[in-house]
């Protein structure tokens, strides 16, 4: 009786080897990851993977929830009646700085209209709080109580009261996901307000930023301060970003341009959402090379 | 008394159900945001390697994929990197459960706390190469904690299994 074509009992069966599976296995997340990580295909799975994590992620944020609640609502009184004295003083202050703004927008407009110039972008902006710091890790992003439900895009600028500290990267129906600016894969274009040479922050970690594609003979000093300037089309122009620490020249071509961030990133805690109302048409094709 | 495979107890058989819904809990815990604290273990990892060491041939390298793919959802890294940490580590932990239920529960730890470190030096590997920051030598810290969860860990996940049909004094069960 010949063996060939006999099959073990099924007691015995146990599949392809653990080593052969192991090696699938591994094939199929190392192409995950680059289709993700490279590529950013993997969108539609995450969506659809969230309708099983997303009932259990809000059930295991309630504990945070109570939490936090718990430590606003024993916070003591003299904490309160501190806080309360100098934000009262900030309203002063914003106040006579409003009724000035108002004023100085009029002009503006009016002097627009002599000059027959377009109207200054239109911006939405949605308040948000900071409910905590995403637990990825290896990435600097928080997390906002605010969703599509509320308005929240994905690339829209997030704020606080002295600057940009991020951008939204991934919206949820009652939260989204805001990359911070410090965050190494955050970059952010901007340009000098003192004499309007423009350029791109970027993060790179340890709280810091760098500005990227500037010469090396282009006037720049310590001290500049940066704000956003709209040429992406998405940010709102103006925005102030950063201050200039530290420029290096004597690299190569290019200077090296350190900056700190204005907004107080990895702490605020009451933010904006800004956006435009609008967005700019796309840009037209290239002109066809070789026509002159 | 632990039940090791040099000790006299008997355990009732696991029910895959049980595993299953101690893994989804161990998802639920992962879930709960807590920061930046260093220091916190890996529920869903050490759940998973404490029953490909128990039960090999129930759970393995496909239960660590599809809870792999969850975690990176849930948690909003990059698709696959928990995945592909977690399948190292099943296969690493199956491939261990013959000698490990040899030992006392805290030389069990000591077993299987190089897979949890490995599976987060995968996980290290892979964001560093996509060109993320590294989140300090801290980050390690986790494994250690879940190092030392294991033997509480391996009580309550055999509590079920504990119970017998009925008692009897005289039987080892």
């Amino acid at each position: 009786m010949s063996l060939v074509g006999h099959q073990p009992p099924p007691i015995f069966r146990r599949g392809p080897a653990p080593l052969a599976r192991l090696f699938v296995f591994v094939a199929l997340c190392l192409v995950l990851l680059v289709a993700d990580l490279r590529f950013r295909y993997l969108e539609v799975l995450r969506n659809a993977l969230s309708v099983v994590t997303y009932p259990l992620q809000m059930a295991a944020s309630t504990p945070a929830d109570v939490v936090r609640n718990a430590t606003r609502y024993f916070g003591t009184l003299v904490d309160v009646q501190l806080e309360n004295a100098d934000l009262r003083r900030l309203q002063l202050d914003a106040g006579e700085r409003l009724l000035r703004f108002e004023q100085l927008e009029q002009e503006n407009l009016h002097l627009r209209e002599l000059l027959q110039m377009s109207e200054r972008v239109q911006t939405k902006s949605i308040a948000a709080d900071i409910l905590y710091n995403a637990p990825d890790p290896f990435a600097r992003k928080v997390i906002l109580d605010r969703g599509t439900q509320q308005g929240v895009e994905a690339g829209l600028a997030v704020v606080d009261a002295n600057g940009v500290i991020g951008q939204v990267t991934r919206v949820h129906p009652v939260q989204s996901e805001v990359t911070l600016l410090t965050d190494r894969n955050q970059s952010i274009p901007v340009s000098v307000v003192r004499n309007g040479v423009r350029g791109v922050l970027y993060g790179v970690g340890r709280g810091m930023l760098e500005m990227r594609h500037v010469l090396a003979e282009v006037d720049i000093q310590p001290g500049d301060r940066l704000v956003t300037s709209g040429l992406d089309g998405i940010f709102v122009p103006g925005l102030p970003v950063a201050t200039v620490t530290r420029v290096d020249r004597d690299q190569d071509a290019f200077a090296r341009i350190e900056c700190e961030p204005l907004a107080a990133i990895e702490r605020s805690v009451q933010v904006l959402v800004i956006g435009r109302a609008a967005y700019p048409p796309p840009p037209p094709p290239p002109e066809p090379a070789g026509e002159r | 008394m632990h039940p090791t495979n040099r000790s006299s107890r008997i355990l009732q058989p696991v029910k895959l159900w049980f595993v299953y819904l101690s893994l989804f809990v161990a998802l639920g815990l992962e879930y709960i945001p807590t920061g930046r604290t260093p220091g916190l273990p890996d529920c869903v990892a050490l759940v998973l390697a404490f029953w490909c060491v128990r039960e090999p041939l129930a759970i393995g390298m496909g239960a660590g994929f599809a809870f792999g793919l969850l975690m990176d959802v849930g948690l909003g890294a990059a698709m696959g990197q928990h995945a592909l940490a977690y399948v190292v580590l099943a296969y690493l932990a199956n491939a261990l459960a013959r000698r490990v239920l040899w030992f006392p529960a805290w030389q069990q730890a000591l077993h299987v706390l190089p897979l949890l470190l490995l599976a987060q030096a995968i996980m290290v590997l892979v964001r560093l190469l996509a060109g993320a920051e590294f989140p300090g030598w801290s980050y390690f810290l986790s494994s250690l904690g879940s190092a030392l969860l294991w033997a509480p860990l391996s009580f309550l996940l055999l509590l079920p299994q504990y119970q017998p049909d009925e008692r009897d004094d005289n039987r080892p069960i």
